[in-house]
Formats: structure tokens, sequence, C-alpha cells
């Protein structure tokens, strides 16, 4: 085998380094999905009615729609009716007052992922909501926020402080019968994160959550909201790593943006669920409807993503530009090595006149990754003056992997113009000899390349997750950011 | 510091070096001449440890050392630098960035200390003058839309950041216009100093005017068919390749 097949080998082979379990006591509802299910998990939450009658609404409808097929991944069957749909951890007292409060095995969970809780709020000015097991167990900076009124809390809470926000957003964006994975969610959504960024008002700090699958076979059913007010800013950031498994877990999130006149929500994401043994065994299946409404004029959302984890991927993080002059953006690295199915892309939907998107997206397959781009740019009748650009990217490390686009331009008035570009390329045995011989491992050399082929994309990230980016690629940023 | 001691070898499937003997000491400068076809190449890839060039049979001794038995990056990392005659772009990864990982990959392999990323703009800034390299080529992707002779440059940079202990220069005068080479030349000649090495692979004469070698060998079907000092090139250049190769049966096979 040649040097580069052997480094490209290695470092496909890497194993996944946050496989463990924490030992948290769960308060679980019994396997299975019914109704009793639903009204059990809006009873534990105390939810108004309204919610129980949404939830239901959407597991009616859910019940009449089938599993979708046409996406390009493979998975055997999943087992609705075996799956644990509600599970809190418990508390030893009421919910935390402050990091103190919460369970030490928690926060030993998070001290081996790299981010606790304490250093994070002291050293990076971050506010962290985590979500460990479907249950905010901490929420912190909530008093700095609020004196700007701004709204960011746990969905449960929300829906208690907040009832008339979640009722009027709810839905607005994915409506509960928006596709399967989104009706379910929308059935039995056991908590999430919500923001709320009041008229005039720029966020100072990145607003984070990070997200965490944890007990045997929960599936995972997070809801996130984020309502931008006019002329309001926010950029969130979303990132998970899950313990090892050897069962699929499921997970089908639903985030929906909202940003009104002037505002500004920039969504970035950094996923590394395990992704399943080099066998292709377990791993996450990740399916995720998130989708952001420019409803107000000279409106902004900017999605960014890094796909490294789960065994399978299938989201299309999209934008309504419903508003003139909105702006949709997506940057996205996926990345797909052993057995792992990557399908993911955006929607761009243009409706208000003169207005603009921009698509950046960088696939990597190694081993038997299957990596899939899929995207759809429609821009209507009156969405006159618009614009898009469109860039995908595939690289191939190996040649048992697979990379494979499936674009689709629908152009509806002639005053818009939409472009897109598309390149497959290989780590040439020229670029590794090359920096072999200035002393760079083939290792470093092919994350080096990697890092520079995915670099469109890390410039959008803002810096903390930049870090971890660079850290799930094993790739070095310095010097190429910035 | 450098001795080839009757080197066999293949590129691919190929016989190309068919009996190379090249005995190189620390301050010397030597020129390999040969038309194309001739082995230049493959001898500096050889030497330089490159996949798909691989010596047959004989030696190849560095400071007494077997260099064969080296990887690529080892040789790199113990003071061998082989300037491309073609360099490689990296998209995405920034000429500093590149250069900084190389030299911080040979300080760690000789228990250096490795250099921030401030000491390593002061000195890269320091040696950016040498070549006359300006700044804003630091900060772009490694060769990605760089001219010829930028690329040329950025090779001798590199060479001068790495401190190399035997330098290699495959066709560094190829596809440069005269302004580009005398730029090049003189920082080839800031290099050339008592502890170094320096093997100059060239088709042409011209590029020894400015870079004068100490010996010059001529390849010629994979052999150094003849050897001698610097007039040997400008009777080269006189009297062209077919000189050599037509009287090949005549000569014998030297050791300079």
């Amino acid at each position: 085998m040649s040097a580069s097949a052997q480094s490209i080998k290695n470092l496909a082979n890497q194993e996944y380094k946050y496989g463990f379990v924490s030992e948290i006591e769960s308060d679980a509802a019994p396997r299975g999905l019914n109704e009793d299910t639903i009204r059990l998990i809006s009873a534990k939450k105390s939810e108004p009615s309204f919610m129980t009658e949404w939830r239901l609404k959407a597991y009616r409808h859910w019940l009449t729609m089938k599993e979708p097929t046409w996406q390009n991944v493979k998975y055997p069957p999943i087992n609705y009716q075996d799956i644990v749909y509600y599970s809190a951890p418990k508390q030893r007292k009421d919910s935390p007052k402050s990091l103190n409060d919460i369970d030490p095995e928690i926060k030993r969970t998070f001290d081996k992922l790299g981010i606790s809780l304490l250093e994070q709020e002291r050293l990076s000015g971050i506010a962290v909501d985590a979500v460990l097991d479907s249950v905010s167990v901490a929420t912190t900076f909530k008093g700095k926020l609020a004196k700007l009124g701004i709204i960011f809390c746990s969905f449960s809470d929300a829906v208690q402080n907040h009832p008339d926000l979640i009722k009027e957003y709810l839905g607005s964006v994915v409506p509960y019968n928006d596709n399967f994975f989104a009706a379910l969610n929308s059935a039995v959504f056991s908590d999430g994160s919500f923001c709320y960024i009041p008229r005039d008002v720029r966020c100072p700090m990145e607003l984070s959550t990070y997200f965490r699958i944890n007990a045997a076979s929960t599936g995972q059913f997070e809801r996130t909201l984020i309502i931008a007010e006019e002329g309001s800013s926010v950029s969130y950031l979303e990132g998970c790593t899950a313990p090892m498994r050897d069962e699929n877990q499921l997970h089908a999130a639903v985030v929906e943006l909202i940003a009104l006149n002037n505002a500004q929500i920039k969504y970035s994401t950094v996923q590394n669920w395990y992704p399943g043994d080099k066998d292709g065994k377990g791993g996450i299946y990740n399916f995720v409807t998130k989708r952001g409404k420019c409803k107000g004029v000279n409106s902004k959302i900017s999605w960014t993503q890094v796909e490294t984890g789960s065994a399978i991927t299938w989201k299309y993080p999209s934008c309504i530009l419903q508003g003139d002059n909105s702006v949709g953006e997506f940057y996205s690295v996926a990345l797909a090595n052993n057995y792992q199915q990557a399908d993911t892309g955006t929607k761009m939907i243009h409706i208000g006149k003169n207005t603009k998107s921009t698509v950046i997206s960088k696939g990597i397959s190694a081993g038997h990754g299957q990596n899939t781009y899929r995207g759809l740019v429609k821009i209507m009748k009156n969405s006159t003056g618009s614009r898009n650009y469109s860039q995908c990217d595939s690289l191939l490390l190996g040649d048992k992997c697979g990379a494979h686009t499936f674009p689709c331009l629908e152009v509806n008035n002639t005053s818009s113009q939409v472009e897109h570009e598309a390149s497959t390329s290989k780590i040439s045995d020229d670029q590794l000899f090359y920096c072999k011989q200035r002393g760079i491992s083939a290792e470093d050399a092919v994350s080096m390349i990697v890092n520079g082929f995915c670099k469109q994309v890390f410039k959008e990230l803002p810096m903390e997750f930049a870090v971890e980016a660079q850290k799930l690629l094993s790739v070095s940023l310095e010097g190429c950011v910035g | 510091m450098l001795e080839v001691k009757n080197l066999y070898a293949k590129a691919g499937d190929k016989g190309i070096l068919k009996g190379i003997n090249l005995n190189v000491k620390a301050g010397e400068v030597h020129a390999i001449m040969g038309p194309n076809g001739s082995g230049k190449s493959t001898l500096a890839h050889v030497l330089a440890g490159r996949e798909g060039f691989t010596a047959i049979s004989g030696e190849v001794l560095y400071d007494g050392r077997d260099l064969l038995k080296m990887s690529a990056e080892e040789r790199a990392r113990e003071g061998v630098f082989l300037a491309f005659q073609y360099p490689v772009e990296i998209p995405g990864v920034t000429n500093s960035y590149f250069l900084r990982s190389a030299l911080n990959a040979i300080r760690k392999h000789r228990s250096m200390e490795e250099l921030d990323a401030m000491d390593f703009l002061t000195l890269i800034k320091e040696k950016a003058k040498i070549v006359d390299m300006s700044s804003d080529l630091l900060n772009r992707s490694v060769n990605e839309g760089f001219s010829g002779g930028e690329k040329k440059r950025n090779e001798i940079l590199q060479m001068a950041v790495l401190e190399p202990r035997l330098a290699i220069l495959d066709e560094t005068d190829s596809g440069l216009d005269i302004d580009a080479l005398q730029i090049v030349a003189k920082g080839i000649n800031t290099l050339r100093i008592g502890c170094r090495a320096i093997i100059v692979v060239t088709h042409y004469q011209r590029l020894l005017n400015y870079i004068v070698p100490d010996y010059v060998h001529v390849l010629s079907d994979g052999r150094i068919v003849k050897s001698g000092g610097k007039g040997l090139a400008l009777e080269l250049e006189e009297k062209g390749y077919s000189w050599i190769e037509n009287g090949i049966e005549h000569l014998p096979q030297t050791v300079s």
C-alpha cells in the first residue's frame, strides 16, 4: 500500500474519542409510542393544554405519514415502538440554582468533553444552556442576558414563562406536518433551547448549547426556536458529542429560526456524534429539520455546519427568503468515513424581491463513506432581481468512498441569476510528496490539505467553534483562518 | 556528506539510473547537467525519497548513514531539501502556515523548541528579503496562482527557512525570465555557506553564470559520462550535448 493510502487509512481509522457513558439515574418513560406516551411527556413537563393538543395533532398526522425513502442513505427499518421517548436526569433537589448545584457526574461528563461550564463561564464569555438527555440542567449568564431583555432558556421554561411567544412562533417555519421526522419531533420533543432577541438588541455573546445523547436507547427529540426581532442580531452555536453505543440511536431534531425586519441570525453547528465503528456497526441516525425564515425585509440568516459524526446524517438547513432584500447563506463541511453516510445540503426559497443566497458545500469522503450534496434553489415568479451562487466541492480520500451531487435549480422569472459550480478532487501524490519533502508527516499533510479544502467554510465559524472543527478533522487551523 | 556509489534506480518500472557515482562534500556546489531524459530529475527524486523512484542496487550514504533506508520526511528532517521543478499548489493552506509546519516538524525532530506564530513571523520576514518576496505571497495559498518566478522564489525561500545541509535544486531555472533568474540565483548564492552542499540540476548552462559551481557532471543515459570544473559547462553550451553523447565510448567513468 502506498504511503499516501496508508496515511489516509490511519486518519480514517481513528477511534472515536468521546465514547463513555455517564452514570446518572434516569427517570424514563416506558418504551413505545401512543397517545398516552405523549400525554405523559406533556404532563411531566406541566405543559399548558395548547401544547398537549399540538403534540397530539402532530402525532395523529404522523400516523398517516410514511417514512421517506428518497434520500441516498441505507439503514435497517427503525422500530418506533422500541424507543424510549422520554428520559430526564433525576435531580437530587429541585432544578439547579447555579452551576454548583449540578450533578457532579454530569459535570464530569462535560469536563471529559472539554466544555467545563465553569471554564466556559469564566473564560470564554459563552452562555451555555446545557442539554443532557433531553432536559436542560444548567443555564448560565441568564442574568446578564436578561438585562438586555434577551430570553435564552430551555424550551420547557419558555413554554411555562413565555407561552404567547411559543404560541405565535412554534411550527411557523417547520409546521407539525412538514415531514415524517418533523411530525414525530413535534409529537414527542422533550426539550431544547429557546432564544428571543428583542428589538434593536445585538446579543453581546455567542449563545451556545451543547447537546449530548446519553441514556441507552433514548431517542433525542430536541426543539430549538430562535426569534430575532426587528433590528436585532444573534450568533448561536450548537455542538455535540455522544458516548459510544452499540445500538443505533435516532435523533430527529427540529430547529426554527425567525428573522424579522433588518434582523440577523447566524447559526453554527459542529456535529460529532458517534459515527459507528470501523465496520459500520452502531452510530447515531441524525435526521434533522432545520429551517429559517427571513420574514422581514433586509433580514439575514446564515447556517454554518461541520458534520463529522453520526452513522447517517440527513439534514438540509434551509432559508425561506420572504422579506425583500433578505439574504440566506449555507456553509457546510460534511465528512463521511468508514461506513458513514451523509445526505445533506440546503434549500434556498426566494420569495421576496432582490433576495440573495450563497451556498458553499464541502464534502469529504473517506473509507467506505458516502457523501451526498442535495440542494434546491427555487426562485419564485415575483422574486425578481434575485441571485444565488452555489459551489459544491467534493474531496475523495481513497478509492472505496463516494461523492454524489444532486443540485436542483428552479428559476421562475427572467431577472434573476443563478450560478452553480461543482468540483471533485483527490489528494494528489504530488501534494503529499511535497509536504513530506518539507518534513511534514503524511498524516499531518493529509490533515493540512483537507483543512485547506474546508477553509472557505471554517472561516465562517466563530473562533470557539473553529477550534472544535479543527480537533474534529485533526487538522490545525492556525494561520489558515484570520 | 553525500556519497552515491554505483547507484542503479528505476522510475516506475523503467530502469533510468545505470551506475551513478557521486561524492559531494560540505561547502561544495555540484552542477548536474544533461539532455532531457538523461536521468537528472530521477536522481533528484531518488535522493529525496519520492515514491515510485526506487533504487535497484548501489548505495547512497548521507553523513555515513544509509539514505535509501530513510522515509522522505525523515530525509527532509535530517536536512535534505529538494527544490521542485514544478512546485505543488495546496489550495486553502497559507504559505506561511505551511512553512511553519515544516520548520516545526524539523525542529521537533532535532529536539529544538517549536517556533510560535510571532517568532516565525519575524523569521520569515527576514528570510523573505533574500528572494525579494512580498509579504502578500506569504499569506496566499501555497503556490496557488503564483507566477512561474514566484513559485521558484518560494522554493528558495523555503530553503532559506528550513536551512538544509544538502540542497538539491531541480531545474530551478526552468520557466524563469532573466530578472527572475537573477533574483533566484542571488538568493541561492546567499545560502551558499561552508556547512551546506548544493546540487544544481539543470539543462542549461545559463543558471551557472550566476551560480558558479565547483564541479560539473554530465549525465547521459543514466550515467555520469564526464566530470570537470566550471569550464565544462561552458564547453557543453558551446558544443551541445551531442558532443558528449557521441563520444561516450571513449570516456571513462569519472568520479569527482
